[in-house]
C-alpha cells in the first residue's frame, strides 16, 4: 500500500503494489458473490435446487479486479490521476499542456469508435462514443462560455432558461410535431416530464423540511397518500371535481403533517428520521387494511381527470376543450394540459418556499436548523416553527398527491411505500439541500434518468439479448445515491445562497450549513 | 392460559431473533452514532447465503443435519461480515467526518441496493426450504389445547443464549472489547491512546454482521420461506427493539428484542393479525416519544 500512495515510486513498483491491492479486492469481491452469484437457486418439483453460474462469477470478479488495477494505476494514486483535465473542463482552472493532450487523445479517440460504429452497424459503439464526446462537447462549450463572459450570473440565466424551457417545451414540440411529422415519441416524452416534475415539487415539498427547517423526515410518503386518497375517495363517493378537491386535499394533507408532527416535537436527527418511517408505514398499512373505506390492495380506481374551466378532455360530450376552441380532438391535449397542471403546482410550490424564507417563519425555520438551542433562548417558539414547516411541507405534498391520483386514474396503497419516501428524500439531499435549483437538476437525474433507462434499446444491445434494464433500474438507482453521496456529501449543488446577509448575498459552501440535523 | 403459554413460547423465539440482529444497530449506534439502516439487508443477505450454503452443503452429500447446520452457520457468520465490512469501507468510512445525515443517505442507498442485487441475482420469488429440523415435545394439555416446544425453538434460544454470553465475554474481556468502549466513549482520545479507531469499527460491523447471519439462519430455519424483501421490516423491528433496551446497551438489545417479540406475538393471537407491524411500529414512536433512553440506556446529556 505503501508504494502505492507515496509519489516519487517508479511505475514499476506502483504496478506491484496495485496488483496486489487489486488481488486483495477481488479476494474479497469473490468472497462475497461466491455464493449469491455463483449459484441460483431454482424451483424444482423436489424443491430447492443449486444452478451453478461460474461464468457470471468470473465476470464479476473480473471486472472487481480490472476496475481496481486501472483506479489504483490511473486515478487514486500516482502524480496525475487521469481525471483531473476532466475535472478541469468544469472549473476554471487553466489547462496544462498534459490535460489537453489527455482530452485531445480522449476524443480523437471516441471520434474513431463512434465512425467504426456506423461502419460496423454497432449501436453499442456509437451509444458509448456519443456519450463521450457529447460529455466533452458541453464541458468545452461551458468553458468557452466562462471564458468569454466570465461575470454573467450563470445561476439567474439557467433557471430562467430552464423554467422558459419547461413552459415552451411542450407546445413547442407539440406544434412541431403536427407541422412536420418528426415522428417525435410526444406522449412518452410528456409523460416522462410530468414524472420527473411530480418529483421535483415532492422534492421542493420535502426541501421546506429537511432543507429549511432541518427535519430529517423518512415519512414524507404518508403525506402524499393522504393527498392522493383524499382526492380518490371524494371524486368517487361524492362525484367532486379536481379543482375543488386540491385544497381540500392539501389541507387534510397540512392537518395530516400536524397530527403526526405534534408527538415527534421533542426527537431530533435520526430519532426523528426513524418515528416519521414508522409512521409513513403505518400509514399505509391502513390503506392496506381499512378495505371499508380505501378498497385495501385492490385500490381506487375511476378517478376523474381535471378540467379545463369546465370543460373536460374527452372525444364525446356535450362540450369539450376541443369543440369549444374548435380543435380536433387529440388524447395528447390532455396530456399537455396535465403538463402544465403540475409545472404550475411546482412552480406554486418554489415560489412559496422563496417567499417563505423571506418571511419571519422562514427565517425561524433556518435559526431552528442551525441551533434548536440558541434559537428558544432567543425566544422562538420552536413548537409553532416545527408544526409550521411539518404542515407546510406535506400540504404540498399533498397537493402533489392528488395530482398523481389525477393524473393515474388508480390509485393503490403499493404506489406509496418507503422506497418512494427514500428516492424523494434522495432527490433532496443528492441536489444539495436548500438550494431549489439543485433538486430539480437532481430530480431529472435520478428520476428521468432512470427512467429511461428502461426504455434503452443501446444497453441492451452493449450486454446482450435478455438483458432487461428495468431489473437493474433501482440496483442502479442505489448504486448511484451511493456514489453521488461518498463523492459529493453536499450534493449536485454545494453553495447556497444565504437568505439574508449585511451587504452583498454571496453563495457560501453548503459545509456552512448545518443539514438534517434538528 | 394454555393459549397464553403458547404465545409466550412463540413470542420467545421471534424475539430472540430480533434481537441477535438488534445488537448489530445497538453496537454500531452505540460507536458512531449512525443508524445502520443497511442492517436489516445485511440480515436478508445472511439468509439468502445460509440457503445456499445449506443446498450446496446437503448436494455435497453431508447428510448429518447438525454438523450440516454448524457449517453452514460458520459459513454464512464468515461471509456476512465480508459484506458487514465491505459496506461500511464503501458507504460510511468516507463520510464519517461529514454531517450526520450523509452516511444515513449512503446507508439507505446501501440497503436499496442489497435488496436489489438479491433480487437481480437470486430472483424475486419466495424461496421456500422444507423444513430441516422437525419434532418437539407437548409440554402440557389443557382443554383439548396442546402446548408445543418444537426443537427449533429450543435451539433459537439456545443458540441466542449461547452467542449472547460469548458476544458478552468479547465485550467486557477482549482488548477488542476495551477498544470498542473506548471508541464508545470518545473516538479521538481513545486514537490518542493508541486504539486503531478504523479497525476496530470495522470489527463492530464484522461482528454486527455475523450475528445478523445467525439470525438469518434460524430465520430460514423457523419460517422455512425466506424473499429479498425481509430485512426491511425485520430491520426496523430490531431498530425499535434496540431502541426500546436503550440504544448502546447489549443486554437492551436483547431485551428489546424480546418484548418486540412478545409484543407482536400477542397482537396477532389476540387482536389483527394484519395491524401487528402498526403495533410494533407504534411501540417504536411511543417508546421514542416517552423513553428516549430506552430501558436500560444512559441519558444523553445535551451540550450547548
Amino acid at each position: 500500500m505503501s508504494a502505492l500512495a507515496e509519489p516519487g515510486t517508479s511505475f514499476g513498483q506502483r504496478l506491484q503494489a496495485a496488483l496486489v491491492d487489486s488481488l486483495l479486492a477481488a479476494i474479497i469481491a469473490f468472497a462475497l458473490f461466491g455464493l449469491l452469484l455463483g449459484f441460483r437457486t431454482v424451483d424444482n418439483v423436489t424443491g430447492l435446487t443449486l444452478q451453478p453460474r461460474p461464468a457470471l462469477l468470473a465476470i464479476a470478479v473480473g471486472i472487481v479486479f480490472f476496475g481496481r488495477l486501472l483506479l489504483n494505476l490511473f486515478v487514486w494514486h500516482g502524480d496525475y490521476p487521469i481525471t483531473t483535465p476532466f475535472a478541469k473542463l468544469f472549473s476554471r482552472e487553466t489547462f496544462e499542456r498534459r490535460d489537453i493532450r489527455v482530452l485531445g487523445i480522449t476524443a480523437l479517440g471516441s471520434a474513431l469508435v463512434f465512425i467504426v460504429g456506423i461502419v460496423i452497424g454497432s449501436p453499442a459503439c456509437q451509444l458509448v462514443a456519443g456519450c463521450i464526446l457529447g460529455f466533452l462537447s458541453i464541458g468545452l462549450l461551458r468553458r468557452i462560455i466562462v471564458h468569454v463572459f466570465p461575470n454573467l450570473p450563470y445561476g439567474r440565466i439557467f433557471t430562467v432558461g430552464g423554467i422558459a424551457f419547461a413552459v415552451l417545451f411542450p407546445i413547442c414540440s407539440y406544434l412541431l410535431e403536427k407541422a412536420f411529422h418528426l415522428g417525435l415519441p410526444l406522449r412518452y416524452l410528456f409523460d416522462l416530464s410530468i414524472l420527473v416534475l411530480t418529483y421535483i415539487m415532492l422534492g421542493w415539498g420535502l426541501n421546506i423540511v429537511v432543507g429549511l427547517a432541518g427535519l430529517l423526515d423518512l415519512g414524507y410518503v404518508a403525506f402524499y397518500a393522504v393527498g392522493a386518497y383524499t382526492f380518490a375517495l371524494l371524486a368517487t363517493h361524492f362525484g367532486l371535481g379536481f379543482w375543488i378537491c386540491l385544497p381540500i386535499a392539501g389541507a387534510a394533507a397540512a392537518l395530516w403533517g400536524i397530527v403526526l408532527g405534534f408527538p415527534v416535537l421533542r426527537l431530533r436527527g435520526d430519532y426523528l428520521a426513524i418515528v416519521t418511517l414508522a409512521f409513513g408505514e403505518i400509514v399505509r398499512i391502513v390503506l392496506l387494511n381499512w378495505t371499508d373505506v380505501t378498497n385495501g390492495p385492490n385500490g381506487v380506481s375511476g378517478i376523474p381527470k381535471p378540467t379545463f374551466f369546465g370543460l373536460p378532455f374527452s372525444a364525446t360530450g356535450e362540450v369539450t376543450f376541443s369543440s369549444f376552441f374548435g380543435l380536433k380532438y387529440d388524447p395528447i391535449q390532455g396530456i399537455i394540459f396535465l403538463y402544465y397542471v403540475i409545472l404550475a403546482l411546482a412552480l406554486i410550490t418554489n415560489l412559496v418556499t422563496l417567499k417563505l424564507r423571506r418571511l419571519p417563519i422562514g427565517r425561524a425555520w433556518e435559526a431552528m436548523r442551525e441551533d434548536q438551542i440558541a434559537c428558544r433562548s432567543l425566544g422562538i417558539n420552536t413548537t409553532i416553527t416545527k408544526l409550521s414547516a411539518f404542515a407546510i411541507g406535506a400540504m404540498f405534498g399533498g397537493l402533489a398527491g392528488s395530482f398523481f391520483a389525477t393524473r393515474q386514474g388508480f390509485i393503490s396503497p403499493e404506489s406509496f411505500t418507503f422506497i418512494e419516501s427514500a428516492i424523494i428524500l434522495a432527490i433532496v439531499v443528492l441536489g444539495g439541500m436548500g438550494s431549489q435549483l439543485g433538486v430539480a437538476i437532481s430530480a431529472i437525474v435520478m428520476v428521468g434518468g432512470f427512467e429511461a433507462l428502461r426504455h434503452t434499446e443501446g444497453l441492451q444491445s452493449i450486454v446482450g439479448e435478455g438483458f432487461d434494464p428495468a431489473l437493474y433500474r433501482m440496483l442502479l438507482f442505489g448504486i448511484a445515491m451511493v456514489g453521488i453521496m461518498v463523492w459529493r456529501p453536499r450534493g449536485i449543488i454545494g453553495s447556497r445562497t444565504p437568505s439574508i446577509t449585511l451587504g452583498e448575498s454571496r453563495p457560501i459552501s453548503g459545509a456552512l450549513v448545518k443539514e438534517g440535523s434538528a | 392460559m394454555a393459549y397464553f403459554l403458547q404465545q409466550l413460547i412463540n413470542g420467545i423465539a421471534l424475539g430472540s431473533i430480533y434481537g441477535l440482529i438488534a445488537i448489530g444497530y445497538t453496537m454500531v449506534y452505540g460507536i458512531i452514532g449512525m443508524i445502520n439502516f443497511a442492517h436489516g439487508d445485511i440480515f436478508m443477505v445472511g439468509a439468502f447465503i445460509a440457503l445456499i450454503a445449506f443446498l450446496a452443503v446437503m448436494s455435497l452429500g453431508i447428510t448429518m443435519i447438525p454438523l450440516a447446520l454448524l457449517i453452514v452457520l460458520l459459513v454464512a457468520m464468515a461471509l456476512t461480515a465480508v459484506w458487514g465490512w465491505t459496506v461500511e469501507r464503501i458507504a460510511y468510512r468516507p463520510l464519517r467526518e461529514s454531517f450526520r445525515l450523509a452516511p444515513l443517505i449512503t446507508a439507505i442507498g446501501m440497503s436499496i441496493v442489497l435488496q436489489n442485487f438479491i433480487q437481480v441475482a437470486q430472483g424475486a420469488r419466495v424461496k421456500p426450504l422444507q423444513p430441516v429440523i422437525t419434532g418437539g415435545y407437548t409440554l402440557f394439555e389443557q382443554d383439548g389445547f396442546a402446548v408445543n416446544l418444537s426443537n427449533i425453538q429450543i435451539l433459537i434460544v439456545f443458540t441466542t443464549l449461547v452467542l449472547m454470553t460469548v458476544f458478552w465475554l468479547i465485550i467486557t474481556r477482549t482488548a477488542l472489547g476495551r477498544s470498542q468502549r473506548a471508541c464508545e466513549q470518545d473516538r479521538l482520545m481513545a486514537a490518542l491512546s493508541g486504539v486503531n479507531v478504523d479497525r476496530t469499527i470495522s470489527l463492530t460491523f464484522v461482528l454486527g454482521a455475523s450475528l445478523a447471519a445467525v439470525a438469518g439462519l434460524l430465520y430460514l430455519l423457523y419460517y422455512g420461506v425466506i424473499d429479498f424483501y425481509i430485512g426491511f421490516v425485520a430491520g426496523i423491528k430490531a431498530f425499535t427493539a434496540a431502541v426500546f433496551g436503550g440504544i448502546g446497551s447489549l443486554p437492551g438489545a436483547m431485551l428489546g428484542g424480546l418484548v418486540i417479540g412478545l409484543i407482536e406475538t400477542f397482537w396477532s393471537a389476540y387482536f389483527t393479525i394484519e395491524y401487528k407491524d402498526v403495533a410494533a411500529f407504534s411501540m417504536l414512536a411511543i417508546v421514542l416519544i416517552f423513553f428516549p433512553t430506552g430501558l436500560l440506556g444512559r441519558p444523553e446529556v445535551e451540550k450547548v
